[in-house]
C-alpha cells in the first residue's frame, strides 16, 4: 500500500453530486496528476458530510482543513497551493455569517463542533463503498463481541440498558419491541429496515446510508441474533433514493463476500442475510402495516393494530421493523455499553424505558438558518443551541419565529420556547414531535397560517383514504384554511378548525390522520393572533397571503427614483395601474387582483403593502 | 479475500490503519515539514520526501506527515516539528536526507529526541 501524506476527501452525498462534486474529484485528480502528486495524495469520496449549505465541500486531511463551495476551477489552486506549498486557500475556506476571518478547520467550525456523532461517527471519514474502511473503523467488532461472548438475551438486555428509542417516529423503546417479538411465538421472524424517508425535506436516512451502510447492516445482524429465530432481514427503501440503494446493494455483497452475511457468520453457526425491497412511494408506505403490506406486495396501506406487528407482521410471522437510524446505533451501543449510551440525554430508563431520551438524534436542518445541513446532537440539547449555535442563527438578520420539528405532521414550537430540550416527552407536551428529525426554522416573514396550510396540503395529499376522518376531515380543514388566506375567514371557522383537529387526532386509523393536524393546532395555540388578523382585520401580517395585501405606490419613489419606468403596468393582468412613462403610476383597487406581480418587479422598490 | 474469522477484522483494521488514521488526524507521530517559499528553496520536499521514504521502508504505522507554511525562521531551513505522543513538540532544523535518517530511527520509531539537530523543544502556542 502506498503511504499517503494527504488525503483529499471528497463528498458525494446526493446534495453535493447535484452540485458536481464529482467533476471536482475528478478535477483533482488529474491536477494531482500533472504535478507528479500521485504518490502523495490520494483522492477518496465520502458520504454526506453533513453541511449541506456549503456543498460542494472537499476536507484535507490530516489537518481538516475545510473547503466549500467548491467550483471546478478552484481545484488548480488548491493543488498547487495548499497540497505543494502546505498553504490553505484562504478564500475557499468557510467564514461565520457576520464575521471576517474564515476558519480553515473542520473541527473548529461551530457547525461541527457542537455536534456529538453516534449515528454518523464514520460521516467524511470513510469509503462507503469499501468494507475495509468500515472495518479499520471498528466496524463488525461489535458484531464478533456478541457471537463469541454474549449470549442474545445479555444482547437485549443492553439494549435495554441504553434507553435507546425509535428514531422513525413514534419513540417507542427498542429493547421492548425487540422483547415482544422475541417473546412471540414462532420460528420464522423477520427484521425490517425502515429506510422510506418520506417527509418532504428529510434526508437524515438517506444520509447514513449513503455515508455509512455497513452501520445499519452491522445493527440488524446483531438485532437478529438477539430476536433469535430470524433468518431473513429486508432493507425497504425509498424508491427515490437510487443512490443510497446503489451504496446499500454493494455493502450486502461486501459483507456477504466476507461471510457476514449467509451461513455459519463467523464459524457461530448462526444464519442470517438481507434483501433490499424498494418502497412504493407512498408517504404512508412507511407506516409500519402499510410497509409490510407493500413488501407482501399488496397496496401499501394501513390496517387496524389489535395484533401488533411483533406477533403477525409480514407474511403474519412476528416481525421487528425498526428506523435506520436506530439500527445504526445498535453496534456502537454493543461496543461501548447500554449504560453509556444512557449517559447521554435526559431522564432515567432504568425503571422505565419511557423514561428519557437517550443517546444522540439526527435532525435535518433547513428553512430560515444560516448552516442548513445535517446535524447530530445529543438529546437534551435546547433548540436555541441547534438553531443559533449549530446552525449560526437566521440568514439575513431576520428575527426568529417559530420551529417545526417532526417532519410534515410536527408541530410549531415558538419563540417562548426556544429554551426547550428535545426529548420524546417535551417536544410532545407542547404540541409537537421528535418524528423523524425534520427541523424546519420559519422567521419574521413567514405566515404560520400559511405555514399550517401548506404542511396540511402535504399530508391531505398523502392520507391513503381508508378511513373517513383522515380523508374527509384533512380535506375540510383544507378548504377553511384556503378560506382563511383568501381573506374570507370567520371567527367561527377557528373553532371549526380545531374541532375538526380533535376528532381526527381521535378516530384515524393510523399515525397520518393521528398527526396531521398538529401544525394547525400549534399554529392556533401560539399565534392565534395570526389568524385573528387575517379572519378579523383581513390582514395577513407576514404580508404572504396575498388576497389579504393592498399594494400601493409610493408616488416620490415612483416618480423621483424610478422616474416612472412603467415595467410594473406591463406585468399587471388586470390593467389596474394608471399612469405612463415618466410620470407618477397609481394602482386602482378596483381593478386590482392583489396577484402581486407589480411588487415583485419594481426594481426601485416603489410599491409596498399597506 | 473470502469469508472472514474473527482474527481477520484485526488484520484488515491493522492493513487500512495507515489510511485511516491519517483522516482521524490521529497518529502516534506527526511530522510538520515547514514549506514556505523559503523552506521549498532550502529543500524543504527533498527532507519531505525522505521522511515519507523512510516511513514505506520501515512499514510504519500511524504516523501522518502534514506540511505547513514558513516557521518564520528561515535562515535555518529545511525544517521539521515533531510531535511524538505525550512528548512536547521538537524543532529540528537544516536538515539533510543523512539527517532525517538519523531523526526518523531514534525520535519518530522509538521517541529519543535527536538534542544535536533540535532547535527548540516545546512550541509556542497559537491563539
Ligand atoms: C404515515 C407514516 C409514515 C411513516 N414514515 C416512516 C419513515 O419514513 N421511516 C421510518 O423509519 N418510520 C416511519 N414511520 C414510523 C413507522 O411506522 C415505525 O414506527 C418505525 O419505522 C419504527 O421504527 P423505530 O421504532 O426504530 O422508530 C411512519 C409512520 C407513519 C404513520
Ligand atoms: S389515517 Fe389516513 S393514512 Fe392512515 S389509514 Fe386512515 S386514511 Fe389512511
Ligand atoms: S415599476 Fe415602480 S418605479 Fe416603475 S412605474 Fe411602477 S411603481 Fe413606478
Ligand atoms: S397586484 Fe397584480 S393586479 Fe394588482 S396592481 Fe399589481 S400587478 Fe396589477
Amino acid at each position: 500500500m502506498k503511504n499517503y501524506r494527504l488525503q483529499l476527501m471528497v463528498c458525494a452525498g446526493t446534495a453535493c453530486v447535484s452540485n458536481h462534486s464529482l467533476e471536482i474529484k475528478e478535477a483533482l485528480e488529474r491536477e494531482i496528476k500533472n504535478h507528479n502528486l500521485e504518490n502523495e495524495a490520494q483522492v477518496v469520496q465520502t458520504g454526506c458530510n453533513g453541511f449541506c449549505g456549503a456543498g460542494p465541500i472537499l476536507v484535507v486531511q490530516p489537518d481538516g482543513i475545510f473547503y466549500q463551495l467548491l467550483k471546478v476551477t478552484d481545484v488548480k489552486q488548491i493543488v498547487e497551493e495548499h497540497l505543494i506549498k502546505g498553504r490553505p486557500v484562504k478564500k475557499l475556506l468557510y467564514t461565520p455569517p457576520e464575521e471576517k476571518t474564515p476558519i480553515p478547520k473542520l473541527s473548529d467550525i461551530p457547525f461541527f463542533a457542537e455536534q456529538t456523532l453516534i449515528a454518523l461517527r464514520n460521516r467524511g471519514l470513510i469509503d462507503p463503498e469499501n468494507i475495509d474502511d468500515y472495518i479499520a473503523r471498528g466496524g463488525y467488532k461489535a458484531l464478533a463481541k456478541v457471537l463469541t461472548s454474549m449470549t442474545p438475551d445479555e444482547v437485549l438486555n443492553e439494549i435495554k440498558i441504553s434507553g435507546l428509542r425509535g428514531r422513525g417516529g413514534g419513540g417507542f423503546p427498542t429493547g421492548v419491541k425487540w422483547e415482544s417479538c422475541k417473546k412471540a411465538h414462532g420460528d420464522e421472524k423477520y427484521v425490517i429496515c425502515n429506510a422510506d424517508e418520506g417527509d418532504p425535506g428529510a434526508f437524515m436516512d438517506r444520509s447514513i446510508i449513503e455515508g455509512d451502510p455497513h452501520s445499519v447492516i452491522e445493527g440488524m445482524i446483531i438485532g437478529a441474533y438477539a430476536i433469535e429465530n430470524v433468518k431473513q432481514g429486508y432493507i425497504y427503501v425509498r424508491m427515490e433514493y437510487p443512490l443510497a440503494i446503489k451504496r446499500f446493494q454493494i455493502a450486502i455483497n461486501q459483507a456477504r463476500e466476507y461471510g457476514l452475511l449467509g451461513q455459519n457468520i463467523f464459524d457461530k453457526g448462526f444464519d442470517f442475510d438481507i434483501e433490499i425491497r424498494r418502497g412504493a412511494g407512498a408517504f404512508v408506505c412507511g407506516e409500519s402495516t402499510a410497509l409490510m403490506a407493500s413488501i407482501e406486495g399488496k397496496p401499501g396501506e394501513p390496517r387496524a393494530k389489535y395484533i401488533h406487528t411483533v406477533e403477525k407482521g409480514l407474511w403474519d410471522k412476528p416481525t421487528c421493523l425498526n428506523n435506520v437510524e436506530t439500527w445504526a446505533n445498535v453496534p456502537q451501543i454493543i461496543l461501548r455499553g447500554g449504560k453509556w449510551f444512557a449517559s447521554i440525554g435526559t431522564g432515567d430508563v432504568s425503571e422505565d424505558p419511557w423514561g428519557g431520551s437517550k443517546g444522540t438524534k439526527v435532525f435535518s436542518l433547513a428553512g430560515k438558518v444560516n448552516n442548513t445541513g445535517l446535524v447530530e446532537v445529543p438529546m437534551g440539547i435546547t433548540l436555541r443551541d441547534i438553531i443559533f449555535r449549530i446552525g449560526g442563527g437566521i440568514r439575513d438578520g431576520k428575527k426568529f419565529k417559530a420551529v417545526q420539528t417532526g417532519g410534515p405532521s410536527g408541530g410549531f414550537i415558538p419563540e417562548s420556547l426556544i429554551d426547550l430540550p428535545v426529548d420524546y416527552e417535551e417536544l410532545t407536551k407542547v404540541g409537537s414531535m421528535m418524528g423523524s428529525g425534520g427541523m424546519v426554522v420559519t422567521d419574521e416573514d413567514n405566515c404560520m397560517v400559511d405555514m399550517a396550510k401548506y404542511f396540511l396540503a402535504f399530508t391531505q395529499a398523502e392520507s391513503c383514504g381508508k378511513c373517513i376522518p383522515c380523508r374527509e376531515g384533512t380535506k375540510r380543514m383544507l378548504d377553511i384554511l384556503e378560506k382563511i388566506t383568501a381573506g374570507q375567514g370567520t371567527e367561527e371557522d377557528l373553532v371549526l378548525l380545531e374541532e375538526l383537529s380533535n376528532a381526527i387526532v381521535e378516530s384515524s386509523l393510523c399515525a397520518l390522520g393521528g398527526s396531521a393536524p398538529n401544525p394547525v393546532l400549534t399554529t392556533l395555540k401560539y399565534f392565534r393572533d395570526e389568524y385573528e388578523a387575517h379572519v378579523k382585520d383581513k390582514k395577513c401580517p407576514a404580508h404572504i397571503c396575498r388576497q389579504l395585501n393592498t399594494y400601493k405606490i409610493n408616488e416620490k419613489i415612483c416618480l423621483e427614483i424610478g422616474h416612472g419606468c412603467d415595467v410594473c403596468k406591463k406585468y399587471c393582468p388586470d390593467g389596474a395601474i394608471i399612469g405612463e412613462r415618466k410620470k407618477v403610476h397609481y394602482i386602482d383597487p378596483a381593478k386590482c387582483g392583489k396577484c402581486g406581480a407589480c411588487y415583485d418587479v419594481c426594481n426601485f422598490n416603489a410599491i409596498y403593502i399597506e | 479475500m473470502g469469508k472472514l474469522k474473527i482474527e481477520d477484522l484485526d488484520k484488515i483494521s491493522e492493513s487500512v490503519r495507515k489510511r485511516i488514521s491519517l483522516r482521524e488526524g490521529a497518529g502516534k507521530v506527526k511530522i510538520t515539514v515547514h514549506m514556505g517559499t523559503c523552506g521549498i528553496a532550502a529543500g524543504a520536499r527533498n527532507v519531505m520526501t525522505a521522511f515519507l521514504n523512510e516511513i514505506e521502508i520501515h512499514n510504519a504505522k500511524d504516523i501522518i506527515v502534514v506540511t505547513s507554511g514558513c516557521a518564520g525562521l528561515c535562515s535555518k531551513e529545511p525544517m521539521v516539528t515533531i510531535e511524538y505522543e505525550n512528548q512536547a513538540p521538537v524543532k529540528y532544523i537544516e536538515l539533510n536526507e543523512e539527517k532525517v535518517k538519523k531523526i526518523f530511527d531514534e525520535h519518530v520509531l522509538h521517541g529519543k529526541i535527536v538534542p544535536e539537530y533540535a532547535l527548540s523543544i516545546g512550541s509556542e502556542r497559537i491563539q
